[in-house]
């Protein structure tokens, strides 16, 4: 090595540079506060250049203890709780938690009942998949797919809310049915109040809407040149790699796995209904795309069918007045828009739970996140990430 | 006249065209996007339509605290707006506003603008790396790449018209433009001449691409890339210096789309009416066509995602500049035959 000039060799000294060419590796942070991050998950990675090496997934800065939080309420009260775990689709969480409780106390809701959850249901898959329609193209830089599809989640939350009275945390659902409808006032309170006037015309107008935004989303964004080059063959999920890890809802049935709780757990009367359950072939980001669009589809399907045929009659079983559940456990899991979410109650007898363990989808479908990540290039990570379309508060629960 | 005084008006007066069509071209971008969202866009601001939108915009940042962060290199990072600027503001010295309003028409017109537009990628190279920030860093390398890759098929989509027109002048180019007749006989009043636009098709799709590229806008915005790299080379800016990137980008915005209506559009040429006319009508003439290809830009980025950084390479090194080349063989022997 030639004998360098001080100042120079001072400079790399300070610099902690060898005058050889090396390219260490970068630690870089991503999150928590990172606008592709879907809130406060917080990504480690060693970075070479734009290639990234490794990826360490820091979870839990959303952590409300719902599990503790539900050991000291009534199950009445615990479903408030839960259907604040994933918010995007805040009333499909409360349905398998109301019937693991059901389940419990050997009651059954009446059939209306049943097809309300069920339509409640598949109007929070729709708002849920919109979101993430509008989320995804956005994480790609394509900003415009956000309104469009925002707009028309705009109108399937005014029908919740209209149902439940909320529009993300409705805490509808009872133990034995679902709570009648809001505004009755005290002269009416004798009355079965029921669902809003119009509902069941405006949730069909509505299901027209949701079914041509989602041509318009096959204009805007399936067809496009620049997404298809951004998503197609990017964070490949094969079929055993989906089952190893777990992965459930859509991202697993991108990848080929036609499974789906819908049809195979009757918890929810989906039996009478004719809908098909989409899957991919690559598992791809696009795939796990092009099956959320799919899902939209299948689910307005579903909610034009349940609205015809939605039978009338009470919407509460007979329950007592303070809830009591006789010892026991139950495991119930049900099709989130998510994909599986469970719950376990252990009950010790009395008015609250001795033990509730949530199965939430998107802790499950984050864990693929170092395997999936590691070797892929910054851009990438954001695609993969997006695609997953994970919720931190039903990750950290 | 005195040079210094001829010098501070010809500074004023392409200042005082450049900022306003920069604000100009802000609200387009404001108000279009609003349109293809199906929302109003600004409505408040000024009264009617929001006018005053891109204005209110810059008081409020001038208004706002200006942080250097302490790992910042500060000196470079307090420059690094200002190289912009300049790099995209120097550019409109050789712009033809009409057939006596250039501020200085030089003959190797072309090779300085390609010169002092690269300049503002030098801007935001130094702001990357001077932010001491890692999103920033990675942020300026991309620029950097991105320029490596897309100044070349922009030079050489530009020497096909060099070469149709034979000058490197921009007031050249426009009259070159303006005198070329329908195969010679035409009568008079059917010359309406086409602009290169029609000749040098290939190389105005490569200049726009590469424009695009230039200019970090979607598709190309990955020096930017808000969701991968928070902000990029801007994620610690704030108040007036983000305000001079701001501003910054849309004049370039201005320039690069003044540059191609020049080389491809026919500039302020209009047919059927005398010099002294294009004087006055000339400015018109050329910010219209500024305007309109404005709205192509911001109608791309309102409609595509943004593209990978190696995808982006891929296009620049084997299609655009290998096309571009071809132009070039194709432009000379045709130039030869003819």
């Amino acid at each position: 090595m030639t004998q360098l000039d001080p100042r120079v060799a001072m400079h790399l000294s300070d610099a902690a540079v060898s005058v050889e060419l090396e390219t260490p590796d970068m630690t870089l942070n991503i999150g928590p506060q990172h606008p592709s991050t879907h809130g406060v998950l917080r990504l480690v990675a060693r970075v070479d250049g734009e290639r990234v090496e490794a990826v360490e997934p820091v979870i839990g800065y959303m952590h409300r203890g719902y599990e503790k939080l539900a050991e000291v309420r009534t199950y009445a009260q615990t479903i408030a709780l839960v259907n604040r775990i994933d918010w995007v689709s805040g009333f499909a969480n409360e349905i398998p938690f109301v019937i693991a409780v059901e389940k419990l106390m050997d009651v059954e809701a009446p059939e209306r009942a049943q097809y309300i959850r069920m339509i409640l249901t598949e109007m929070a898959r729709i708002s849920s998949h919109l979101i993430f329609m509008s989320s995804y193209p956005l994480e790609l830089g394509a900003a415009t797919p956000l309104m469009h599809a925002f707009r028309e989640r705009e109108r399937i939350l005014e029908l919740i809310e209209g149902v439940t009275g909320g529009r993300f945390h409705p805490n509808f659902n009872r133990v034995g049915g679902v709570k009648p409808a809001a505004g009755g006032g005290s002269a009416t309170k004798k009355l079965i109040q029921d669902l809003p006037a119009g509902f069941l015309q405006q949730a069909r107008d509505a299901m027209d809407k949701v079914l041509t935004v989602c041509d318009d989303l096959d204009d805007l964004v399936t067809g496009n040149e620049v997404f298809q080059a951004r998503t197609i063959g990017v964070g490949v999920v094969p079929r055993d790699k989906a089952l190893e890890y777990g992965l459930s809802g859509p991202n697993l049935r991108a990848s080929g796995v036609g499974f789906d709780l819908r049809k195979a757990e009757h918890i929810l009367p989906y039996d009478g209904i004719d809908f098909e359950i989409p899957t991919g072939e690559n598992g791809d980001c696009f795939d796990r795309y092009i099956v959320r669009l799919a899902e939209i589809r299948q689910a307005a399907r579903i909610i034009q069918q349940a609205v015809d045929r939605i039978p009338s009659g009470p919407l509460q079983a007979k329950v007592p007045r303070v809830l009591k559940v006789p010892p026991g456990q139950a495991y119930v899991r049900a099709e989130n828009p998510k994909g599986e979410m469970g719950y376990y109650i252990v009950s010790e007898g009395g008015r609250v739970p001795y033990r509730v363990k949530i199965r939430s989808a998107s802790f499950s479908n984050l864990s693929i996140l170092p395997w999936i990540l590691e070797n892929q290039l910054i851009p990438d990570l954001v695609a993969i990430m997006g695609s997953l379309d994970f919720v931190l508060g039903d990750v950290d629960r | 006249m005195n040079f210094w005084l001829l010098l501070v008006i010809k500074v004023v007066v392409i200042l005082g065209v450049v900022l306003p069509a920069a604000l100009v071209v802000i609200y387009i971008e404001l108000k279009v996007p609003a349109r293809m969202q199906s929302r109003i866009g600004p409505y408040f601001a000024g009264g009617k339509y929001g006018w005053a939108q891109p204005l209110a915009d810059g008081l409020k940042f001038l208004q706002k605290e200006d942080l250097v962060p302490d790992a910042a290199d500060s000196s470079v990072y307090k420059l690094a707006p200002y190289v912009v600027l300049m790099g995209t503001v120097g550019t409109f010295v050789i712009i033809p506003f009409g057939p006596d309003l250039v501020a200085r028409d030089l003959d190797l017109g072309i090779f300085y603008l390609l010169a002092i537009s690269s300049l503002s990628t030098l801007g935001v190279l130094m702001a990357g790396w001077s932010s001491g920030n890692k999103y920033s860093l990675i942020g300026g390398l991309r620029a950097a790449a991105q320029l490596i890759a897309y100044e070349l098929p922009l030079v050489l989509a530009v020497v096909g018209v060099a070469i149709q027109a034979q000058t490197l002048s921009l007031n050249g180019i426009v009259d070159a433009q303006a005198s070329w007749e329908w195969f010679g006989s035409s009568p008079e009043w059917l010359n309406i001449v086409p602009p290169y636009l029609i000749l040098q098709i290939v190389g105005f799709v490569i200049f726009a691409t590469a424009s695009l590229a230039e200019l970090s806008r979607i598709p190309f915005d990955m020096p930017i890339a808000e969701s991968e790299l928070t902000m990029g080379y801007l994620t610690e800016y704030s108040g007036l210096r983000f305000t001079m990137f701001f501003l910054g980008e849309y004049a370039g915005m201005v320039s690069l789309a003044a540059v191609a209506s020049t080389l491809f559009l026919g500039g302020y040429w209009l047919p059927w009416v005398g010099d002294d006319v294009l004087n006055v009508l000339g400015p018109g003439v050329l910010l219209t066509k500024v305007l309109l290809l404005s709205f192509i830009f911001i109608w791309l980025r309102w409609t595509f995602p943004r593209l990978r950084e190696d995808q982006l390479q891929t296009m620049a090194w084997k299609w655009l500049i290998p096309a571009s080349l071809a132009n070039i063989l194709a432009t000379g022997l045709l130039k030869v035959v003819f």
